[in-house]
């Protein structure tokens, strides 16, 4: 079977090719048409595939060759469209065209202008690939290079620092849970003997469902740590705040709106797998919930506008990890759209406010910029109604399905998850009051300004998705994926989700609007508590000392010390050394005089005659 | 056979190519050693030319002319060195020579 869905991720790719090789030269006007006409061609390719494909019943599958062929495995090139990956398709060629365009502007005065854009360009490229297979292992390549990609994003300004740390350290962190994703499919090899998705599933379904902790169990659990590092799930949540450090386009596109949901994506598309492991189900549930609600704490006392979207993303992840852990898989995959919308929106709206601001971050250096940015504060006004969940904007749609679906689960973390809610709604509208209302308090001689319309566009269109997304009818139209969604609307239910959301906003304008002095009084009452969620607990330093200390130590010591200056160093030191010694043996008889060779050669001589003399060579 | 017997051609030989081969290790001038190399040379031709007549076959001869044309070449190449060396130096003594030495 053939076809052109390849074109997809080729468009990207291709100008990837292009900007990384001509970019330097070609100038910024051509590189702006390769880079967001690549991805508006890649999207309009999905569009017209899809239109082409409705109404998309079952997968579409292309196989174009054989990769790898063995004994014990096959694995083709395939690229596949069903309806889930037809959604996240619309997410990742949509939401990136948009930001894209964004950048432009957000962009303009940055040195490595062509890089930017061609990096962006691969990570499209990645992205889709990830989206578009139909194996494990070749997602797995989408998966490594969405992290490549996102590494050398971070570390952008790689003059800074604490640019190019926080890039390492998302790739490191990264790798444990790659590791976790790798030995997952080892096993699916082993046990399957295969990684293609149809076939490890049926496989899987044949088999029992797992009360015990058993193979298939042992699988999910890894693919789900692949999942926690991918998608900033606890315990390896800690690097995505940190990768912050990027410009922020960047973390609208990757680090909100599209790469960390890879993790989510994957999950739900080894849905048929984690049914048969309800432990590890419950597993997911259990950390998305746990890493909804420490983040989103986390989130109430940062002071850095982009740390506060981050953590919030962090905690929107869980959420998702919540839904998919209580079976609502469609929910999980709603909430990603919604999100990829409004967190797009925060963070492009932040982007805007620090872009007029000249980089301020602080929000303790902001205020008052509803008056010289009332588009930002609109459109910001729009993503944080959506991420509270205040219908009708989109959040509350996706967030309320996730919290129905807890709460048929077990009652406690739907509870758990309202009062996550309430937080969400006070940390935006913290963000929001301290940045746009009372008086500024930044750096006087900055005259912050209204972005150029190649901001001002994205933000507008990102604003309506969040303020309508939510009518997208996404769980049904992934009936077909995932089985009907089994969940009644309780009226009740929304009405105290729905309450919290207002009451944390309330209460963030209670506190940073009309009555400040309150905030003092809370925060010293609860001092401890304060400095322990200010200091996000410790976890970072927690994390140094259990395993980042004792590695670099213990590879200082043995690794550096003990073996590469000691062994490797040495064997080829000492190879170099014995040589020297052997030369300076042999040296004596290279005097640099022609009449002592001259001697060695009669000497030579002679002794040739002599010797073949005595031996009687001569007849 | 008659005549000069083999035997005090190849003495005369081996005379002479001694004297070069000494002359050769210890004469210090480079056109005194290059003359040596020739002495050398045609002590080997001698012998090999005496030795083709002694054996009635023609293979000595060719050899003898071999070794002329070669001893030409070295000596063109061996002057015009000594004389480069002369323009650079300003000598041509063999000892002066030790520049490719550490």
């Amino acid at each position: 079977m053939d076809g052109l869905l390849w074109l997809i991720p080729a468009f990207p790719l291709t100008g990837f090719l292009l900007n990384g090789t001509l970019g330097r030269r070609v100038g910024k006007s051509w590189v702006n048409v390769i880079a967001i006409g690549s991805v508006a061609l890649s999207l309009l390719w999905v569009l017209k595939t899809l239109a082409g494909l409705w109404p998309l019943d079952a997968a579409h599958i292309e196989r174009y060759f054989v990769w790898i062929e063995s004994d014990i495995l096959t694995v083709p090139v395939e690229l596949a469209v069903d309806r889930l990956s037809a959604v996240m398709l619309l997410v990742v060629t949509g939401v990136g065209l948009l930001i894209h365009i964004y950048s432009i502007g957000y962009m303009a005065h940055e040195g490595g202008y062509y890089r930017f854009f061609a990096f962006l360009n691969l990570f499209m490229f990645f992205m889709l690939l990830l989206v578009l297979a139909n194996n494990f292992l070749l997602m797995f390549v989408g998966w490594e290079g969405v992290g490549l990609c996102s590494y050398l994003l971070i570390g952008f300004y790689l003059l800074r620092r604490s640019a190019t740390t926080a890039g390492n350290k998302a790739f490191i962190v990264n790798r444990i849970g790659d590791f976790g994703f790798s030995l997952g499919m080892f096993l699916m090899v082993v046990q399957f003997g295969s990684l293609e998705f149809s076939r490890v599933f049926a496989a899987a379904q044949a088999m029992p469902i797992e009360h015990e902790f058993g193979i298939l169990s042992l699988i999910a659990l890894l693919l789900f740590l692949g999942a926690t590092g991918k998608s900033a799930q606890i315990p390896l949540y800690v690097w995505l705040p940190d990768a912050m450090e990027g410009p922020t386009p960047v973390s609208a596109l990757i680090h909100a709106a599209t790469m960390v949901t890879a993790g989510v994506y994957m999950v739900a598309r080894a849905a048929p797998l984690y049914l048969q492991a309800p432990i590890v189900l419950e597993i997911v549930a259990v950390v998305g919930l746990a890493t909804a609600f420490l983040a989103a704490s986390i989130g109430l006392a940062q002071t850095d506008i982009k740390k506060v979207f981050a953590y919030s993303t962090v905690s929107q992840l869980g959420y998702m990890m919540l839904g998919l852990g209580v079976g609502a898989f469609a929910a999980g995959i709603f909430h990603i759209v919604t999100h990829a919308f409004f967190k797009a929106l925060l963070f492009l709206g932040a982007g805007s406010v620090i872009h007029a601001l000249a980089g301020e971050q602080d929000l303790r250096r902001m205020g008052g910029l509803r008056a010289h940015l009332p588009l930002t504060f609109a459109t910001l006004l729009c993503a944080a109604l959506a991420i509270s969940g205040i219908p009708p904007f989109a959040g509350f749609f996706s967030k309320d399905e996730i919290l129905l679906a807890a709460h048929h689960h077990a009652a406690w973390m739907y509870w758990l998850g309202v009062v996550t809610a309430a937080m969400t709604a006070f940390y935006v509208f913290r963000a929001l009051f301290l940045a746009f209302f009372g008086s500024y308090r930044g750096d006087p001689h900055v005259h912050p300004h209204e972005s150029p319309p190649t901001m001002a566009v994205p933000l507008l269109i990102l604003a309506f998705l969040s303020a309508v997304g939510g009518f997208l009818p996404v769980p049904r139209f992934l009936e077909p994926v995932f089985g009907p969604a089994g969940g009644e609307h309780a009226s009740g239910l929304v009405v105290v989700s729905v309450g919290a959301g207002v009451a944390g906003l309330l209460l963030a304008y209670a506190f940073y609007v009309a009555r400040p002095e309150w905030r003092d009084v809370v925060v010293s009452r609860l001092g401890a508590l304060y400095r322990l969620v200010y200091n996000k607990y410790y976890v970072d330093e927690l994390y140094a000392a259990l395993f980042v200390r004792p590695v670099v130590e213990g590879s200082r010591a043995v690794l550096w010390r003990g073996m590469d200056v000691a062994v490797v160093d040495g064997v080829v030191n000492g190879i170099g050394s014995q040589a020297r010694e052997l030369g300076s043996l042999l040296r004596w008889m290279q005097s640099g005089n022609i009449r002592s060779y001259a001697t060695w050669v009669l000497v030579g001589a002679v002794a040739l005659v002599v010797t073949l003399g005595l031996v009687g060579g001569a007849p | 056979m008659n005549g000069v017997p083999l035997a005090w051609y190849l003495t005369l030989s081996v005379i002479l190519f001694s004297l070069g081969a000494a002359g050769f290790l210890i004469r210090r001038s480079l056109l005194t050693m290059l003359m040596c190399v020739e002495l050398m040379l045609n002590a080997v031709n001698l012998s090999f030319v005496a030795f083709a007549y002694r054996l009635q076959q023609v293979d000595g001869h060719i050899f003898a002319f071999f070794v002329m044309v070669i001893a030409a070449a070295e000596a063109a190449v061996g002057l015009a060195i000594v004389l480069a060396l002369f323009r650079y130096r300003a000598a041509v003594e063999a000892d002066e020579v030790g520049m490719l030495r550490l």
